[in-house]
C-alpha cells in the first residue's frame, strides 16, 4: 500500500497542474455549498443579532427596511424625517423610554448620528478613552473610525455638506472629539455620535453668531426693532462651537417640528409594546411602528431563497464537474493503458495497477475534502469577519 | 547445449477467434546461453516472449521456464515467477515518465509485494547504474535522457531483480548504432557474469554474430 501511494503521489507530482485544477474542482465543489451555508447562517446572526436587541422602531411611512437599515445599521437612503414630536408623544405615553436618531449626515464618509446619551446605554457601548458628548458640538466617535481617521480625544471632526454647490445649505461644522468608543463588532465602530441638537445645527436649524448687541456688529446690523434684528450676510457664523460662544448658539421655531428620521422605542414589557403598536395602526397615522427583528426576518427569508437557488447552481455545477472529472479520468486511463500494461508485464497484478489509478483519485479527493474541510473552517471562524466588513460595505 | 532453462512443447496459441495461430513443436534454450530470434513482423516473436513469461496462457503445450512449467501457474504464481526469474526489455524501452531513473529501475519492487524494496536492492540499483553509466542520472526523468540512457534504464530495471533470464524484444531497435553497441555490450556483459540466459528478439542481422545461437522463427513453426 506504501508503494502504491508512493508511485500514485509521483504520478500526482509530476502532473501538478493538471492535479491542482482536479484539486481546485473538488476543493469548490466540496467548499462552495458548505461556505455558503456556513457564510449565511453568520450573515443570519449578524444581521438578527442587532435587530432582536432593538424592540421597536417608529418613523414615517415608507419602507419598513430603509427605516430600520437606517436606524440600525446607519445606511441605505436617508428615509423621510419625521417630527421630534412623535418622539416625545411617546415619551410622554410613558408606555416606553426613547432615543431619537436622526442619521443623515456625514463627516468625512462616515455617519453621524444624532442621538442621546441614553443610546450608549442601551446598546451598552463603552468608552476606549474620554468621556461622552454633553455638549452641543461634542462629538464620540466609533472605535472603527478612530482607527482609519487616526483620531484622539482633543481632535475634531469636520461635517460634509450634502451638496456643495448648495450655497444656502448647511455649514460644514466642525465637532470637537470628546470620546472614543471601545470596539463593539457592531456598525457603532464606523459611526460618529453626537447630540441630535448637534445634528440640526450641521442642518442649519440651530446657529451661532456674533453678538449683534456688541459694537463689532454694529456695521451688520440693518434695522433693530425692540426685540427683532434684522442683520445682513457680513454678520460672523460661528461654524465651531466652544464654550466660549455656545451661548451663541440658539434654535429658531419650535423643537417639536424638528427633524428625526427614527425613534428606538424600549418598552419594558410585552403589554406596553402591544399597546404602542396598536396605536400606529390607524391609517391616519403618518408615522409607522417596526418590529426589526421581523423585517430583517423578511430579509433573511429573501436571501435564504436565494442561497437555496444559488446552492441549487453550485449542485449542478458540481455535478457537471465531477462528470467531466471522471470523464477525464477514463480519458486519462485510456491514454495510459500502455503504461498499465508495462506494469503488468514486470510483474503488477491487475489490482495492484488497479489500486494504483484509483489511489491518485483517493489521494486528490482526500486532499480536496482536506482543503475544502479547512476553508469551512475558515470561513466559521473568520466568516462573522468577512460579514461585518460585507455589512459595512 | 547446456541444460536448458527454456523449454517449449507443443505449443499453441491463438488470439481469441483470430486468425493469427501459432504452433511450436519445440524449443530449448540452454542455461547460460545467448539466443536470437530472427523473424518477419508479425509473425509471432514477441507473443513467444509473452508466453515463455507467463504474460499470456497458450491454448495448449508446455512451457518450462528456468525449471517451473508456467501454464500450471496461477496468475499471481505466474506474476511472481516473473518478477524474481524474468528480465524483460522492450523496443520502446517502457519507462514510466513520472517516475525519476532511480524510481524506474525500482518500479519492478515497487509494483509486486512478493518482491521488499531494501536498502541492499537500493544500493544494488546504484551499483548497477553505475556500471551501466548512468549513475549521475538517477534522479533525473526519462523525457530528460536520450535514447541510448533511458535503454540502459531499462536494463537495470530488468537484471535488478537478478533473473535466470532476460529476455529483450527489439532492444536495439529505436538506438543509432553507437548505442546499439553499448546497449548489447551491457546485455552481454552481465549476461556472462551472472550467467544469465539471454533470448533476444531481433530484427537487426548485423547483431546475430554476437548470439551463440540464431533461431529462424519460421523453422521453429510446425
Amino acid at each position: 500500500m506504501k508503494q502504491t501511494l508512493y508511485l500514485a503521489w509521483r504520478y500526482l507530482a509530476f502532473h501538478r497542474f493538471k492535479t491542482l485544477i482536479l484539486l481546485t474542482s473538488i476543493t469548490l465543489i466540496l467548499y462552495l455549498p458548505v461556505g455558503l451555508r456556513v457564510l449565511v447562517n453568520q450573515s443570519s446572526e449578524q444581521l438578527t443579532q442587532r435587530a432582536e436587541a432593538t424592540p421597536l422602531v417608529v418613523g414615517s411611512k415608507g419602507s419598513p427596511l430603509e427605516l430600520v437599515l437606517n436606524t440600525l445599521y446607519f445606511r441605505s437612503d436617508f428615509p423621510e424625517p419625521m417630527r421630534y414630536a412623535e418622539a416625545q408623544k411617546v415619551q410622554s405615553s410613558g408606555l416606553a423610554p426613547t432615543v431619537p436618531m436622526y442619521v443623515r449626515y456625514h463627516a468625512q464618509g462616515y455617519p453621524i448620528v444624532g442621538t442621546s446619551f441614553e443610546y450608549f446605554d442601551y446598546r451598552s457601548l463603552r468608552l476606549q478613552s474620554g468621556r461622552f458628548f454633553t455638549l452641543l458640538g461634542e462629538c464620540v466617535l466609533g472605535a472603527r473610525v478612530a482607527e482609519a481617521l487616526g483620531a484622539q480625544v482633543g481632535d475634531s471632526v469636520t461635517s460634509s455638506p450634502e451638496n456643495l454647490f448648495d450655497l444656502a445649505g448647511e455649514y460644514p461644522l466642525n465637532m470637537g472629539i470628546v470620546g472614543i468608543l471601545a470596539h463593539s463588532d457592531s456598525p457603532d465602530d464606523d459611526a460618529i455620535f453626537v447630540d441630535v441638537k448637534t445634528t440640526w445645527v450641521i442642518e442649519g436649524l440651530g446657529h451661532g453668531h456674533q453678538d449683534l448687541t456688541q459694537r463689532e456688529a454694529a456695521s451688520a446690523v440693518l434695522s433693530r426693532e425692540e426685540n427683532r434684528v434684522v442683520a445682513n450676510a457680513s454678520i460672523v457664523q460661528y461654524n465651531k462651537i466652544t464654550p466660549e460662544n455656545v451661548d451663541e448658539f440658539h434654535f429658531h421655531g419650535d423643537i417639536s417640528d424638528y427633524p428625526v428620521t427614527a425613534v428606538v422605542v424600549l418598552p419594558p414589557d410585552q403589554k406596553s409594546s402591544a399597546l404602542l403598536q396598536g396605536r400606529y395602526q390607524s391609517a391616519e397615522e403618518r408615522a409607522q411602528i417596526s418590529r426589526p427583528s421581523e423585517v430583517m426576518g423578511e430579509l433573511l427569508e429573501t436571501i435564504l431563497t436565494v442561497e437555496s437557488f444559488v446552492l441549487a447552481g453550485a449542485v449542478i455545477v458540481g455535478l457537471a464537474t465531477l462528470a467531466s472529472a471522471a470523464l477525464v479520468f477514463m480519458l486519462s486511463l485510456r491514454l495510459r493503458r500502455r503504461e498499465m500494461e508495462t506494469l503488468f508485464k514486470i510483474g503488477g497484478s491487475r489490482a495492484s495497477v488497479g489500486a494504483l489509478m484509483a489511489s491518485e483519485m483517493v489521494v486528490v479527493l482526500v486532499a480536496g475534502i482536506v482543503l475544502a474541510a479547512g476553508l469551512t473552517f475558515l470561513t466559521s471562524q473568520f466568516g462573522a469577519v468577512l460579514v461585518r466588513a460585507l455589512i459595512r460595505m | 547445449m547446456p541444460s536448458p532453462v527454456i523449454r517449449v512443447r507443443d505449443l499453441s496459441f491463438r488470439y481469441g477467434e483470430g486468425d493469427f495461430r501459432l504452433h511450436i513443436p519445440e524449443l530449448e534454450v540452454g542455461t547460460a546461453s545467448s539466443a536470437a530470434i530472427i523473424g518477419p513482423s508479425g509473425s509471432g516473436k514477441t507473443t513467444l516472449l509473452h508466453l515463455i513469461a507467463g504474460i499470456t496462457l497458450p491454448q495448449a503445450g508446455k512451457i518450462e521456464t528456468h525449471g517451473v512449467d508456467v501454464t500450471t501457474l496461477s496468475e499471481s504464481a505466474r506474476r511472481e515467477f516473473r518478477v524474481k526469474h524474468i528480465g524483460l526489455v522492450f523496443q520502446e524501452f517502457e519507462l514510466l515518465e513520472y517516475l525519476s531513473v532511480l524510481d524506474n529501475v525500482l518500479l519492478p519492487y515497487r509494483i509486486n509485494s512478493a518482491l521488499e524494496l531494501t536498502s541492499v536492492v537500493r544500493d544494488r540499483a546504484r551499483e548497477i547504474a553505475d556500471q551501466v553509466g548512468i549513475a549521475d542520472k538517477l534522479a533525473r526523468y526519462p523525457g530528460q535522457l536520450s535514447q541510448g540512457e533511458r535503454q540502459r534504464v531499462a536494463v537495470c530495471r530488468a537484471v535488478l531483480t537478478e533473473p535466470a533470464v532476460i529476455m529483450a524484444d527489439e532492444p536495439t531497435g529505436n538506438l543509432d548504432p553507437l548505442n546499439k553497441g553499448r546497449v548489447l555490450d551491457i546485455l552481454f556483459d552481465y549476461a556472462e557474469a551472472s550467467g544469465t540466459t539471454l533470448l533476444t528478439v531481433t530484427h537487426d542481422h548485423d547483431l546475430l554474430e554476437r548470439f551463440e545461437r540464431v533461431v529462424d522463427f519460421k523453422e521453429l513453426l510446425s
